[in-house]
């Protein structure tokens, strides 16, 4: 008879956690692959079509891009947060307060203070400032409460992102409707001094604020005091304070930049795509940005990656959607069962299995 | 069935026991004989193998050679221990170091917990009764309703072996089962342990006290680097002669006590008082002074305060009343670190839980002290090179075994996790100026012999370089030979200080039972 066991590693190679992941990504295809067969699709020319619909061309790489920029920067707000073992999950939220102030900005400062030039050079900067302030606001006070009454931050980061949500949904539906809008819902669009440049097609200046976020987020956490801080605090808190490190003082700190980078989110998005507060802002990027954060194993050059093949694989889905007139879902799918089969791949990261030949039962 | 022997004393024989880690030859062809009815003791180093070879035993890890036979009929029959849950099967119990018992259970629910059969519907009160009945045949009365969070280590490592009992075991296997239990304690296990064996059960019984050894065993194997270096009969050996097996030389004694003059204060308490976590008082106006080229020791029943008492002077803990002085400067309510700035350095008594980051790297766990500041600090930046730079010079100062700088803190030996953050304390105490505040909170504690000794030579080299001292311990041996005065501390207030030329351990003795020295 033979039977597995598994034994615990002492160390994990390079190589070992490669051959992991590509194993957990074949899993997770295999599996997408019998779904695809199930709906009566051939999984080979699904996953051709996907790829071609994401990666297969100039637009469908400038739209997978368009796609992985809120992703990249929600990603990296996740990973400076859970680094410390802060649990942001309100990134969502964050994004929408940051979507808000930015639109606030854009649509009621021209009218209030018209002596303030109207051109991008001042109105972005002062746009993208209004809506990291206000990312950060929406996630302080969870951690104010966190690090001064010890209550529970995944709690209170998840419903304040309902509460942003419901603010801005009620905001462009109603207040800040736009009068002239043919009764849909939206804010009116904002004065061309508000976009933020394109390069082709929908592809905006906010990818480059997501890499250029990326290479700082790397930079504070491995050449900076405050990122030692920080994994130290993440792995052992106890530790940290024994080595004279102000929790208190990080918690704040930590979630000004993990929400920050958030709010910076919605600005993007509503400068860079919409150009409006309107349907299109809450899409669970900030949600999404826990998967893309966890998957890169809280690495922020990695988390770009991550980002960009998420993205492909949303672009991708969509695709398949029109060409082959397969469900969406597939796409949501398949990345649940990446997501699923990578976590669970880590156990092979950590353990060894051996394969065991057992003798005969004894009586 | 081949290879049957017919030892009729033998119940577990294991034959050529090797074990490869990569990069690691844990265990090294390792025989091994433990008979029905006696206490086997495993003796060795950290790191030696000992806890590998016993996580081979109960199933953990498989041998890559070498065969494990147990007695059967009175004859032995090779196994294929294939699991934890197969071990207990075939009557091994293993007895963890770190109790794993689920803390909001009550203790017969531990005790049945993962068996399998168990049914649907508890009857607890029955279970329960059978527990107690089993925990009063073996000399371990508990409360089978008690939750296991009220109970002391005492009663949980009680419950431990319960489980193992329970489930039938005939081998127990004990992993350093005193490192956790006070004097009192320990002698309440030695009976049930003997118990146990004059019923016909077998115990191998992991140490590295020579002490325990010498008192609780009948045999005694001794591994050093992965090897079985000896097989003895503990009537016929001695404390020294194991103690040069273990560590493959002879030890030196102790440090000795300091000769010379004492220096200048450098730490003064003045009727501090503190609370502990539940807000009950855990310090009474504890008055101390510490000088510098002194070792002040702290004695006391584990719990009496000691720990507060560190906490308190490196600023950890606040205080609610009464001053504390360093240097003469009033310090009262310093954060940690301010503390650190004033000179005082802390090894704590938590390893792992307070003085290391376990799965950073060991150069990042050594410049938790001096990463704030140049030459490691360049204004917000963190110069990782020099880091790693300075935790090599540290690593060969202090002779830290490490496969290198970058290896995570949690996989050095106990011995060399309390090398590095003394190398990381001591050198951080270096820079204040007129002697540093170190505070040793059970230093040597867990540690084996070689390291122990080396511990204690680093003490004692830091108080000859004029540094004070703090030495907290629960070896009065180690305090009788190192200190300059013992403070004996019960209830979180000091019975008294005394000189160890002028006292004994019995005086020690009856003040940490709370009698005040008149």
């Amino acid at each position: 008879m033979i039977g597995f066991t598994l034994e615990k590693r002492l160390e994990t190679s390079t190589k070992t956690n490669l051959l992991v992941l590509a194993g957990s990504l074949l899993v997770a295809l295999s599996a997408g692959a019998l779904l695809l067969l199930a709906v009566g699709a051939s999984p080979l020319e699904a996953y051709g079509a996907m790829l071609k619909g994401a990666f297969g061309g100039r637009l469908e790489i400038v739209e997978t891009l368009v796609r992985a920029t809120p992703l990249i920067l929600t990603g990296l707000s996740v990973a400076v947060a859970f680094r410390m073992l802060f649990w942001n999950i309100g990134a969502e939220g964050q994004l929408v307060a940051g979507g808000i102030a930015a639109s606030a900005v854009a649509l009621f400062l021209p009218g209030a203070a018209p002596w303030v030039p109207q051109n991008a050079w001042v109105y972005l900067p002062l746009m993208g400032t209004a809506a990291i302030a206000a990312g950060a606001v929406w996630g302080l006070v969870p951690a104010l409460l966190k690090s001064s009454l010890g209550v529970n931050e995944i709690i209170t980061t998840l419903m304040f992102n309902y509460v942003a949500i419901l603010l801005y949904q009620h905001l462009f539906n109603g207040p800040w409707k736009d009068p002239e809008g043919f009764g849909f819902p939206g804010s009116a669009e904002f004065g061309e001094f508000a976009f933020l440049p394109r390069f082709t097609g929908r592809l905006h200046l906010g990818l480059v604020i997501g890499l250029v976020a990326a290479v700082l987020v790397w930079i504070v956490f491995t050449k900076t005091k405050w990122g030692y801080e920080i994994a130290l605090i993440g792995e052992n808190e106890t530790a940290a304070r024994y080595a004279g490190v102000s929790v208190f003082r990080n918690i704040v700190l930590v979630m000004i930049l993990s929400a920050g980078l958030a709010g910076l989110t919605g600005f993007s998005e509503v400068a860079g795509v919409s150009h409006r507060l309107q349907q299109g802002l809450a899409v669970n990027n900030g949600f999404t940005g826990i998967i893309v954060a966890w998957l890169a194993k809280l690495h922020p050059l990695r988390v770009v990656v991550v980002a960009v093949l998420l993205a492909g694989l949303l672009v991708g889905g969509d695709q398949i959607q029109i060409t082959l007139g397969l469900p969406a879902a597939i796409g949501q799918v398949l990345q649940g069962a990446i997501l699923l089969s990578v976590l669970g791949g880590d156990i092979f990261s950590r353990y060894r299995l051996r394969m065991i030949r057992t003798t005969a039962k004894e009586a | 069935m081949t290879d049957v022997t017919t030892i009729p004393d033998v119940a577990v024989q294991l034959a050529g026991v090797t074990k490869r880690f990569p990069g690691v030859l844990a265990n090294d062809s390792v025989d091994l004989d433990v008979r029905r009815g006696e206490i086997h003791a495993l003796l060795g180093e950290n790191g030696a193998g000992k806890s590998t070879l016993m996580s081979v035993l109960c199933g953990l890890y498989r041998p890559d050679e070498g065969t494990i036979s147990l007695a059967s009929d009175g004859r032995l029959k090779p196994v294929d221990i294939r699991s934890p849950r197969h071990a207990i099967e075939l009557g091994i119990g293993m007895v963890h170091q770190h109790f794993k018992l689920v803390r909001s259970l009550s203790v017969t629910e531990n005790v049945i917990i993962g068996m399998d059969g168990v049914p649907l519907r508890l009857d607890v009160d029955k279970l329960g009764a059978e527990i107690a009945e089993i925990g009063l045949r073996y000399h371990m009365p508990v409360e089978p309703g008690a939750t296991i969070w009220q109970l002391s280590v005492g009663e949980q490592q009680r419950v431990e072996i319960l489980k193992v009992l329970y489930r039938g075991a005939d081998v127990l296997i004990l992993d350093e089962p005193t490192a956790v239990l006070t004097p009192k304690e320990s002698q309440d296990l030695g009976r049930t342990l003997r118990t146990m064996v004059a019923e016909g059960k077998s115990i191998i019984f992991i140490s590295h006290k020579l002490d325990e050894v010498m008192s609780f065993a009948d045999r005694v194997t001794v591994l050093r680097q992965g090897r079985n270096v000896a097989t003895l009969d503990v009537s016929a050996t001695s404390k020294g002669e194991l103690a040069k097996l273990m560590v493959g030389r002879e030890l030196s004694a102790p440090p000795a006590r300091r000769a010379g003059e004492l220096g200048t204060t450098l730490l003064e308490l003045k009727g501090v008082s503190t609370l502990n976590d539940r807000g009950l008082p855990a310090l009474r106006e504890i008055s101390l002074t510490l000088g510098g080229g002194e070792i002040l020791g702290i004695a006391g029943v584990a719990g009496n305060g000691q720990r507060f008492l560190a906490e308190v002077v490196t600023g950890l803990r606040p205080t609610t009343g009464g001053a504390i002085e360093v240097r003469g400067k009033d310090r009262t309510g310093a954060s940690p670190r301010e503390m650190i700035s004033a000179g005082v350095v802390h090894v704590p008594s938590d390893r792992l839980g307070m003085g290391l980051a376990g799965n950073l790297s060991l150069a990042d766990n050594l410049a938790m002290r001096s990463y704030r500041r140049p030459p490691l600090a360049k204004g917000i930046f963190l110069d990782r090179r020099k880091m790693v730079v300075e935790a090599n010079g540290l690593i060969e100062r202090f002779n830290v075994m490490t496969p290198g700088p970058a290896t995570p803190a949690r996989s050095l030996s106990g011995g060399n996790q309390q090398k590095a953050i003394l190398a990381r304390e001591i050198t951080a105490g270096h820079e204040a100026a007129g002697g540093a505040v170190i505070v040793a909170a059970y230093p040597t504690r867990g540690l084996d012999v070689g390291a122990i000794e080396s511990v204690r030579a680093r003490l004692a080299e830091e108080r000859d370089r004029g540094s004070g001292v703090l030495l907290i311990s629960e070896d009065l041996d180690e305090l009788m030979a190192m200190a300059d005065r013992i403070a004996v501390f019960h209830g979180g207030e000091v019975m008294g200080i005394v000189a160890p030329s002028e006292t004994s351990i019995e005086e020690l003795g009856l003040l940490m039972a709370g009698e005040r020295r008149t």
